[in-house]
């Protein structure tokens, strides 16, 4: 208990220090711009292809699980559309992004302690936390929605297309379904825990490079620990998102 | 000048600094010695507040280092330029992106003037048509040279150098030491070098302070060094059959 308070201690100094005043902005909103490309942008394709087969695989469950003539065949395309918006789009997402995003920004950024580069940061002047971090965080906070949006259209039309080439649904009982009783808060809801996810991730990961002690056995062992503790932190925060939300 | 007075430093209950007091003068290239871990580095990291202490005083010319706080801090280090062991020259970065990061952090120069002293560094340490290499494309002693390059690009007050020439063959080491002692007088800056090199010491050593288990044990410089009475500075000295004979002769 005492181990977890300290370590979640170290956590808030070290965010306090991140959202200090920038030394210079404009070094900032250029170390911004490459962090949204390389965050951001390079996420694109494992989004795309994930989101693509989970709302294929979801049309067709949807469709093995409610083979019964009382149930109106729309009702997959009904059925992938929430899923995909209310959870697969935010939180499977989330989880994949921890896994790429965030073992990429721990590895990078205990690299860079074990290396003396933070040091050199510090020695100049510069506030190294907030220099790595928060380019990081706004650059995440600013793209992983523009992500789910892009999840969400790609799942949809990865269902469309695994259910009319599977012939479990025709393709206007599926447009019917996906707009049938459409309720656009689901969106803004899954936006919203997009955010608080891609806040988790980001300073989480940082925060287990930034304090990495030893050598590339230490940054490989931070790297595992962001993930894990990236993804065990967005299950509890999307239990608690959902109530407060959707209650 | 840098000023120590009374500096304690221990780790976890184990002392690694006890009680050292030293004064390093501005141009002249101060030197620690000592083996390895006799606690040179935190010493170094400790001056520069990389390492907070338990106590004593640092005083960088008139200001009390180790009593300001963060942000006064941060001004301080402006004046500071530092080469590191394994060199800390950012990997994402080129060489010419390295040396213009101060420039660009704290100064509000064109792109013109910047890219003018950022080549003026580079050819003051002899690295020519190296600008967009990455630190990865380079050798260790390229490396140095760049990171020295980084280091005075704003003019500093303050040069600190740890270990400058490890990993380094006998003549580059000799090459890089040499620039230091040339960068130390050329700008007149308080210069304190890290090292356990003898043949540093006896390059460039003008003020050359010995740290043995912590304590200061010795200081003077490199022509008081070979008639010292102090047994475990002759030990490090003389560690070596080819120094031993030496001292024989003496």
């Amino acid at each position: 208990m005492l181990k977890f308070l300290t370590q979640f201690g170290r956590y808030v100094l070290l965010l306090k220090k991140v959202f200090s005043r920038p030394e210079k902005p404009s070094v900032y909103y250029k170390q911004t711009m490459h962090e949204l490309v390389y965050l951001g942008l390079n996420s694109i394709g494992i989004i795309t292809v994930i989101s693509f087969f989970m709302g294929a695989v979801i049309t067709l469950q949807t469709a093995y699980n409610t083979e019964n003539p009382i149930y109106p065949t729309y009702l997959i395309g009904l059925g992938c559309r929430d899923s995909i918006i209310l959870e697969f789009s935010s939180t499977v997402a989330a989880l994949i992004l921890a896994g790429k995003v965030g073992s990429s920004i721990a590895s990078e950024i205990g690299t860079m302690r074990v290396t003396e580069q933070i040091d050199a940061l510090e020695i100049m002047g510069v506030n190294s936390a907030s220099y790595l971090i928060l380019p990081k965080i706004i650059a995440t906070l600013l793209f992983n929605p523009v992500l789910t949006l892009l999840s969400i259209c790609v799942g949809i039309f990865g269902g469309w297309i695994a259910g009319t080439m599977a012939g479990v649904i025709t393709s206007e009982d599926f447009i019917y379904g996906i707009q049938y009783a459409f309720i656009p808060y689901y969106i803004t809801y899954s936006l919203i825990k997009t955010l608080f996810f891609a806040f988790i991730i980001t300073s989480v990961s940082a925060f287990q490079g930034y304090f990495v002690e030893g050598g590339s056995l230490e940054v490989g062992r931070a790297s595992t620990k962001a993930v894990v503790f990236s993804s065990v932190l967005i299950l509890l925060f999307n239990v608690i998102l959902t109530q407060l939300l959707l209650s | 000048m840098i000023t120590i007075k009374s500096l304690n430093k221990s780790f976890n209950g184990k002392q690694v600094l006890t009680d050292i007091s030293v004064a390093f003068e501005p141009g002249k290239t101060n030197l620690i010695i000592g083996r390895s871990g006799s606690g040179k580095t935190v010493l170094l990291k400790s001056i520069v507040g990389l390492h907070d202490i338990e106590s004593g005083e640092i005083w960088y010319d008139d200001v009390l280092f180790n009593k300001l706080d963060f942000n006064a801090k941060k001004e301080i280090r402006k004046e500071i330029g530092m080469l590191f062991q394994g060199s800390a020259l950012f990997d994402s970065l080129t060489v010419d992106q390295n040396v213009r990061f101060p420039l660009d952090m704290f100064t509000d120069k064109t792109e013109e003037e910047k890219k003018d002293r950022v080549n003026f560094c580079l050819q003051r340490v002899n690295i020519i048509n190296a600008n967009n290499l990455f630190p990865s494309e380079l050798s260790g002693g390229m490396k140095k040279r760049v990171a020295i390059a980084r280091a005075i690009c704003l003019n500093p007050k303050y040069l600190f150098c740890d270990e400058p020439n490890s990993g380094l063959d006998p003549i580059t080491a000799i090459l890089i030491d040499e620039l230091i002692k040339e960068l130390t007088e050329e700008y007149n800056m308080t210069t304190i070098v890290n090292t356990h090199d003898m043949n540093s010491v006896m390059q460039i050593g003008e003020k050359i302070v010995f740290i043995s288990e912590g304590l200061k044990c010795w200081e003077g410089n490199k022509d008081d060094i070979l008639d010292s009475d102090c047994t475990t500075l002759n030990d490090f000295v003389f560690a070596n059959a080819l120094a031993k004979q030496l001292k024989a002769s003496l």
